[in-house]
């Protein structure tokens, strides 16, 4: 039986890795924390942001999700920390603060 | 029609297209190239004609016959593709990653020489250059095994144990067009022996995504190429088995190699391909002359039988091992370097030559191959005729470069 | 064609195809490319997403983090197009024999390396047989994965590390393939070219409309790479505006073999304004080397009125 991808790491034995490689389970990636990358942390100004989810579909790492029509806050675990958002906030509503 | 089958008449190429209407594969990708052209020609007509359903792909290359012969299986579907020589070469890069992603599908392979320069009659240059791809290779020395083979090869590599893709060779022109007798076997059984496919992860698969063809740094990379490597291993017992189940079907025998008059012979040869009939010719005009000779006609050369090769070779005293490739590294081609080895690992005690032959299609005759056994025995005997690096039927200003 | 109206905020609430937690950079206009091109499946709709190898791939299906949500396949890297159209074959025989119900939808990704070089052969017969599938170009203008060579695409001048700029270079020499207008010319149903704009909408329409016509689609986004083109990252937004409003990268679509231009600047802007942003192209503001802007200009400026012709 072939072992999830949550438990495939750098140890495992020739014997449990997936056979030709192959990932059954769909978008396996979350478990990996390129949140870690980051050396500047963008910060979402609620009091400032109009909810025009511009900055949703600029984020190269799926890290600001529309939800009920509203964007949610960062994904911490992944943002990469590059700063896209806060230029294509046209209010303010984004700033980068120096560090995790 | 006999108990067990249909006489006919009929080509290599034909024989194998008459497989594949048999098995309707889901899909075919391929690209023309003498003399494997046929095939694809053949399987075309056929869709045409409406005989079969299969998809056909007319690629505008070899290497994307094989790349979209990979998208079709990764995708769920039993496709097989073919091609010769510089076909072959063209899709070297993707043999490999059919075979790491554990993908079974079939290539009819009508082997030629590989360029250059350009020449398309049979050599084993361009199978041999891939035998380290991760494919299954099983070899004909007739029609009639191109046939049986094609047939078998679905069932050995689709195999939950093995999941590798198969080259099911023959030699061009000599096999491919020239018409022998064949039987051949009634539909029904042929679909029943086949069977359906029903891979257990595919790209389509409804309630299951599937990603296939990762980047795996050097920690995983390692232990994928092990894994891969015990379906070759496992590949033994499974072609085997398909292969009794199969004479239990056809009535005709198959193994890793046949054995011609070789339980008993004192000087062997080791061969693949279509030789083997010229060579067994030779054999029983020899024996009808009280010569202990005989032949290892290998079938299946991935995996690599060497301890069923070596144990079959044992009791001789001489054996020459031919090749119809150079390797082009300054000792002999690849049969002979993999076969010795092997009969080296068994403690033979055996004398070994290599021979190159039939290179590009240079003809070889029954007095060509009983002058090897005349020298052969004489090697037996301690004394060595042979030159440091024979052909067979070369001319030459150097007897020594000659058999 | 089944196309929706453009309704943005429900567009950007739909669920993600592409998953965080690749190792693309920080930054990277590939990823903005894959996630907003998947956001114009319909909801609910099946794909299969292919890949050429670069970055995108070495990045995004990394053993065992595949960042799709769909299944997805890479081969290698000059044929993309070729797998994906024997999936797309493969799709059409197993519905044939009734081994699949549900109906899916082909897409493949590659950098500019894969389709403009090395994979324009199968590219081009996967158009040209006229499998039902997109093959989207995210277009960074040079070999990124392997450090920044140039490629077909590369722009003229652009300093790379196989046209590296130096006493007697001035970078790469030649300008770039168009390769839409090649694309065209295979007769395929939609052909277009987009970027990064406003709300996404040209994208998204273009998208929209790539997957969901019958036959084969071809996109050419311009992807911009921080790294290559060595701009500050967050400037990705200008440098895109920049490229559309210099008539660097028009935007424009051919539907059914009809040209039609989708964004004219009402004044176009010099082409300067768009280099001046990357250090790839520092070298040709020094001192004594204006002419090289000029015929840098000149070639953008040529491009645009064939263009403008081609659209009437």
């Amino acid at each position: 039986m072939a072992l999830p991808a949550e438990k495939i790491d750098e140890h495992i034995a020739w014997q449990d890795v997936t056979e030709g490689l192959q990932i059954h389970e769909p978008a396996t990636s979350k478990g990996f924390m390129t949140g870690q990358w980051r050396t500047n942390t963008p910060v979402w100004l609620k009091e400032k942001c109009k909810q025009c989810l511009l900055c949703v579909p600029y984020c190269p790492d799926s890290c600001i999700l529309a939800k009920d029509n509203k964007r949610q806050e960062f994904d911490y675990d992944h943002c990469k920390g590059c700063g896209i958002c806060v230029k294509a906030c046209p209010f303010g509503a984004i700033e980068m603060k120096e560090g995790q | 029609m006999s108990e067990k089958g249909i006489p006919q008449r009929m080509s290599g190429n034909e024989a194998v297209a008459e497989a594949i209407r048999q098995i309707n594969p889901d899909v075919m990708p391929a690209f023309p190239i003498t003399p494997s052209t046929e095939i694809p020609q053949f399987v075309s007509s056929m869709i045409s004609n409406g005989q079969i359903d299969t998809e056909f792909i007319p690629v505008e290359s070899e290497h994307s016959s094989m790349s979209a012969a990979i998208g079709s299986e990764a995708a769920g579907a039993r496709t097989l593709t073919a091609t010769s020589s510089c076909g072959l070469a063209f899709m070297w890069e993707v043999l490999y990653v059919a075979a790491s992603n554990r993908l079974p599908l079939m290539l009819e392979l009508v082997n030629r020489a590989l360029s250059g320069p350009i020449n398309i009659n049979a050599e084993h240059s361009d199978s041999m250059g891939a035998r380290d791809s991760g494919w299954l290779q099983i070899y004909a020395e007739n029609n009639q095994e191109a046939y049986d083979n094609t047939l078998q090869a679905y069932r050995i590599a689709e195999h939950k144990d093995v999941k590798l893709p198969i080259m099911v060779c023959q030699d061009g022109f000599i096999t491919s067009h020239a018409v022998e007798n064949i039987m051949l076997l009634p539909d029904g059984p042929v679909k029943k022996f086949v069977g359906e496919y029903h891979p257990e992860h595919y790209l389509l698969k409804e309630d299951e995504t599937m990603a296939v063809g990762p980047y795996a740094v050097s920690p995983y990379c390692m232990e994928a190429k092990r894994a891969q490597a015990q379906g070759m291993i496992n590949a033994k017992k499974v072609i085997l088995e398909v292969a009794k189940e199969f004479e239990e079907l056809s009535g005709r025998k198959y193994g890793f190699y046949e054995g011609y008059r070789l339980e008993d012979a004192e000087l062997a040869l080791v061969a693949i391909g279509s030789v083997c009939g010229t060579i067994k010719d030779a054999i029983d005009k020899l024996r009808e002359e009280g010569r202990k000779v005989g032949l290892l006609k290998i079938r299946v050369f991935r995996p690599f039988p060497g301890e069923e090769f070596a144990e079959a070779l044992k009791h001789c005293k001489a054996v020459a091992i031919l090749d119809r490739s150079e390797g082009y590294n300054s000792v002999g081609g690849p049969v002979g370097a993999e076969v010795t080895a092997a009969m080296y690992r068994a403690k033979c005690k055996a004398e070994t030559v290599n021979i190159i032959y039939g290179l590009s299609g240079r003809d070889v005759r029954v007095e060509d191959v009983e002058r090897v056994y005349e020298k052969l025995a004489k090697l037996a005997e301690g004394e060595n005729v042979f030159g440091p690096y024979p052909y067979l039927g070369l001319r030459s200003k150097d007897e020594a470069d000659c058999v | 064609m089944e196309q929706k109206a453009f309704n943005f905020r429900e567009i950007q609430a739909r669920e993600e195809r592409l998953a965080p937690g690749h190792r693309m950079c920080a930054g990277c206009g590939g990823t903005i490319a894959v996630r907003n091109v998947l956001k114009a499946l319909h909801p609910g709709d099946k794909a299969v997403i292919g890949n050429a190898t670069g970055c995108l791939e070495v990045s995004s299906y990394m053993y065992p983090y595949t960042a799709y949500e769909d299944s997805y396949i890479h081969n290698a890297f000059e044929n993309a197009g070729a797998t994906l159209s024997g999936v797309e074959t493969a799709y059409h025989a197993l519905r044939k024999r009734g081994k699949i119900g549900s109906e899916y939808k082909f897409i493949t990704f590659g950098g500019d390396g894969g389709t403009y070089d090395i994979g324009l052969q199968s590219l081009s017969g996967a158009m040209e047989r006229g499998h039902d599938m997109v093959y989207v170009c995210y277009d960074n203008g040079a070999y990124m994965n392997t450090g920044i060579q140039r490629s077909s695409a590369t722009p003229m001048y652009a300093d790379t590390t196989t046209t590296p700029v130096g006493s007697k270079s001035n970078g790469k020499p030649q300008s770039r393939k168009d390769l839409a207008t090649i694309i065209a010319a295979h007769n395929i149903p939609y052909v277009a070219q987009t970027t990064f704009i406003g709300n996404m909408k040209d994208l998204y329409v273009k998208a929209e409309r790539a997957i969901y016509t019958p036959g084969a689609a071809f996109l050419n986004i311009m992807a911009p790479c921080p790294r290559g083109w060595r701009y500050d990252a967050p400037d990705i937004i200008e440098i895109c505006k920049l490229g559309v409003e210099t008539c660097y990268w028009p935007l424009f679509e051919v539907v059914e073999g009809e040209w039609r231009l989708n964004y004219q600047p009402k004044h176009k802007l010099p082409l300067e304004d768009f280099l001046k942003k990357q250090g790839r192209f520092k070298h040709l503001f020094k001192p004594g080397n204006e002419y090289l802007i000029e015929a840098f200009q000149e070639e953008v400026d040529k491009r645009w009125e064939e263009l403008l012709k081609k659209c009437n």
